[in-house]
């Protein structure tokens, strides 16, 4: 397998321009003659689809939800960084590289991620353009706040509720293409396998999540823009929807996976109450800006109100090691840090396993109504949660599985190993290297949509005939469509005792104790025996009532659980064979004395992508080489 | 620890659109208070599962109550007792060992029953497609502090811009009104300039498409306003209302383009 990462040359700064340039044009009368697939309709794909279909395409667009305004991109709360510099403070697109850069321990490409900074302004334009009613201050002008790995000002934000109103902002547009017949809209169908004739990606299979219907969507281009994979841990904080199929299905069909045990850890969640637990909830690193993270310095204090524990008897954990970020420590670190003091025997609650973050004395500085106004909806929805006024008692928060930033390999134009297959937004694995910084996925999400794909896949399709499409009865397009129908029987004919939901639960028990916070070669080696053993019993003793030709959500469930029973025996693998800890993967192994995660830049300055060799054959481990120009490698420090 | 608590549920089971359906009753046992309502209904399903039962549809997604795709009427309440709380963010604690519950699906016209409780919310998209956004294709606008926006007016262009279309507004009127649906997203956009070239036709085109849905029209119950979980204000439907018939007032066909160049 060839990794041509197809970076164009010349400096930095310049690469974009140049590349834009020197890809061939469609034709505007050509373009309405070539058909494009859009799967998922977050960010991403929404503004994906409806750009695409402005420029003149012609574009299908698939979603699991009712309506293509559900899509998980509506829950991030906190923001979406640019490089405005609207304040003042020192911002450039060169530093916004810089940072996200670092941000992501040294594991991301620079070409993209500098092509990121420099796309994140229009994206704010856009965004403004369409009506999305960002916070302002008393002047009219955009209000910015800070958000963690930064040190300047650069997060753009709608109170609590940044992802929805970008989400609706793309999603308007899309509705208005829809209106104007330009995008056919497919809600409630879920893409079951990719089709592929002479290795190039010619279309999709779905099943209508209605009617049962099994069918063909035969294109010029497939792009994915189908979210992160992290509900492998079961409990996360994406939505219950949200699942790796799609992206699991082109691998298998010869899409390289690249880093997939790179994963997100946020550091502030609310913490689990109990078995019956379903998901977990974010609570947004916004909150950092103006809450304190502490916990008691001895492990006697725990089980006291915080009320009772005076201040000389704190520890404010992350403003003691990280004096220079103090509690806007990025996530990894954060996340780390709290499993410390936990692991350490000071966590709170009833479980132990949480930290208190505290708004105590930010309310003294600015007064109730000040925090109301910037975090009302959040410090509601905490209240609705756990029945505790954060007002008035500290919220208790603990790490959870939030983002991954692994996912399909992509090159510069966003394309695949597949040719013709393209990848947009959290399903790729582009631009956040081994942590993802708060509000650049939002960020990430609307570049590709936006001003990515509408150009780069304009340079592939300006290379193939138009009206070359394959037909209905092609024997790949039979193939495909008799696979899916044949797996949804072969899901049914096992009639056992155990529900989709208990397997899953099994499987995110193994992840988030051998492959979450911290991993180790004994743990990762085990959960590699775990897994296929989850994933044979689940073969074996699954069972869904009722039928495939009708709403059937156990049937939906199962196909996406056993998708990751097969995903989450790669991240471990890739964990195993990663022998370094950078960003979100910590192997315990390597740490510094003081605990901080150690690169190995020797032997793992790499893009890991893995290649399926077919059913029970063990993956191949291909590597893309990151070279580093323009920031210095450096072991991060946020002290 | 909570104490657990046991419950009755009377729910809804309808196969699909085209057969009658009918209320079966379910027990819930052994509830844990901090369970969320639909992590009740998990259990119970899995519970239906493992006897092989066909498990109660509903819809669901995010369950942080902001994507809007889970609702159900709860007791007669489209999401339940709570206010501002959309089902999957209600809690157990809201409801009594030995309480009964009656769970139905959001009953209007407009919205086909899929599956238990599940409907077809299709046509508040088709009301967003007819006219519910700024014409800005994508690299048009100019930079986006050009345009200073008086602080008030992006507040309350917010407030509406909150809706989460779950359409619980829909299920809570006695006509089945989406008056307060459509009327947020006509405020939002005619609060800002941006929204102001298209403000009368958008206004115009989103009514038509909610009248061919055989939406009801708003006689003024508030009960809308009462079942929002976000807080939708029906001021927005008097400013939907005013707008409508100055649109309607100053009505001129569309001219013709400019002609060959």
């Amino acid at each position: 397998m060839e990794l041509n990462s197809r970076i164009p040359d010349g400096p930095l700064e310049k690469k974009w321009d140049k590349h834009r340039f020197d890809m061939k044009l469609v034709n505007p009368s050509n373009k309405r003659k070539y058909k494009i697939l859009m799967v998922g309709s977050g960010l991403a794909g929404a503004a994906g689809a409806a750009s695409l279909a402005e420029l003149g395409y012609e574009v299908e667009c698939f979603c699991y939800q009712d309506s293509p305004r559900r899509a998980h991109s509506i829950a991030a709360q906190g923001g979406i960084n640019a490089a405005k510099n609207y304040h003042n403070d020192g911002d450039s697109v060169r530093r916004l590289f810089y940072d996200t850069v670092k941000g992501g321990d040294f594991r991301a490409r620079e070409a993209n991620v500098h092509r990121l900074a420099e796309v994140s302004n229009n994206i704010i334009d856009q965004c403004v353009g369409q009506g999305v009613p960002f916070a302002r201050e008393y002047g009219g002008l955009l209000d910015n706040r800070s958000f963690g790995g930064a040190q300047v000002s650069r997060t753009f934000y709608a109170r609590g509720q940044t992802g929805q109103q970008l989400l609706l902002g793309a999603y308007q547009a899309l509705e208005r293409q829809i209106g104007l017949g330009t995008v056919q809209m497919f809600s409630r169908h879920e893409m079951q396998e990719l089709i592929v004739v002479d290795g190039v990606a010619k279309g999709i299979v779905t099943r209508d999540m209605v009617t049962g219907e099994i069918k063909s969507h035969l294109a010029d281009a497939v792009c994915l823009a189908t979210g992160g994979y992290g509900n492998t841990m079961y409990l996360a904080t994406y939505a219950k929807g949200c699942n790796g199929t799609a992206i699991w299905r082109a691998h298998k069909k010869g899409a390289a996976f690249a880093n997939p045990c790179f994963t997100q850890i946020h550091p502030t969640c609310i913490p689990v109450t109990g078995d019956h637990q379903s998901k977990l909830t974010l609570m947004s690193e916004s909150l950092r800006n103006d809450g304190r993270i502490w916990v008691p310095k001895r492990k006697e204090d725990c089980g006291k109100p915080a009320s009772q524990i005076p201040e000389e008897d704190r520890d404010y954990y992350l403003e003691r090691k990280y004096p220079s970020f103090g509690n806007l420590a990025p996530r990894d670190i954060a996340s780390r840090a709290a499993k410390q003091v936990c692991d350490d025997g000071r966590g709170i609650g009833e479980t132990g396993l949480g930290v208190y973050l505290d708004f105590e004395a930010s309310i003294k500085r600015l007064g109730q109504n000040k925090i109301e106004e910037k975090y009302g909806n959040l410090f509601e929805m905490y209240e609705r949660i756990t029945d505790d006024n954060p007002y008035q008692t500290p919220m208790r928060i603990f790490p959870a599985t939030h983002y991954t930033m692994g996912g399909l390999w992509v090159d510069y134009n966003l394309m695949s190993t597949i040719p013709g297959l393209f990848v947009l937004g959290e399903a790729n694995f582009s631009d956040h290297g081994a942590n993802r910084l708060g509000a650049s996925a939002l960020m990430q999400g609307l570049a590709d949509g936006y001003f990515v794909i509408p150009y780069t896949i304009g340079g592939y399709l300006a290379g193939i005939k138009p009206g070359s499409r394959i037909k209905a009865e092609d024997p790949a397009v039979k193939a495909a469509e008799q696979y899916v129908s044949d797996r949804v029987s072969k899901l049914f004919a096992i009639n056992g005792k155990e529900t989709p939901t208990h397997f899953h639960r099994e499987l995110g028990k193994v992840m988030w104790e051998f492959c979450g916070m911290g991993r180790n070669e004994a743990g990762l080696k085990k959960a590699l025996q775990l897994i296929p053993q989850i994933r044979e019993e689940f073969w074996k003793n699954l069972r869904i009532p009722g039928s495939g030709d009708e709403v059937n959500q156990s049937l939906e469930l199962a196909g996406r659980v056993a998708d990751f029973l097969e995903l989450g025996e790669l991240m471990c693998l890739d964990a195993l064979e990663r022998r370094e800890s950078c960003g979100g993967h910590f192997r315990e192994e390597w740490q510094t004395e003081e605990g901080e995660a150690l690169r190995d830049d020797e032997n793992f300055c790499h893009v890991a992508a893995w290649e399926h060799k077919g059913e029970g054959q063990t993956p191949v481990r291909h590597t893309e080489s990151l070279t580093f120009e323009n920031v210095h490698l450096a072991t991060r420090s946020y002290k | 620890m909570a104490k657990h608590i046991n419950l009755t549920l009377h729910v809804w089971r309808q196969k699909n659109a085209k057969c009658d359906g009918k209320f079966v009753e379910y027990p819930a046992a052994n509830i844990s208070p901090d369970m969320s309502f639909l992590e009740m209904l998990d259990v119970v399903n899995e519970g239906l599962i493992r006897k092989g039962e066909e498990p109660i549809t509903f819809d669901h997604d995010c369950r942080e109550g902001i994507c809007g795709q889970c609702g159900m009427v709860i007791n007669g309440r489209p999401h339940g007792p709570k206010e501002r709380t959309t089902t999957c963010q209600l809690h157990m604690r809201s409801f009594k060992d030995g309480e009964s519950i009656t769970l139905e699906p959001w009953r209007a016209e407009a919205f086909p029953v899929l599956k238990d409780l599940m409907v077809d919310r299709g046509a508040f998209d088709r009301i967003i497609a007819a006219g519910g956004f700024i014409s800005a294709p994508t690299g048009s606008p100019q930079d986006a502090n050009a345009l200073p926006i008086p602080k008030e007016n992006a507040d309350l262009a917010m407030d509406a811009a909150a809706c989460i279309g779950c359409a619980a507004c829909v299920a809570a009127c006695p006509n089945a009104s989406a008056m307060l649906f459509v009327s947020a997203k006509i405020s939002q956009l005619a609060l800002l300039p941006q929204g102001q070239p298209e403000r009368y036709i958008r206004v115009r085109d989103m009514v038509a498409q909610m009248d061919a849905e055989e939406f009801g029209t708003c006689t003024n119950h508030s009960e809308c306003e009462a079942a929002c979980p976000k807080g939708i204000k029906m001021e927005n439907i008097a400013r939907m209302n005013r707008d409508f018939i100055k649109a309607s007032l100053t009505y001129r066909p569309a001219t013709s383009g400019g002609g060959a160049g």
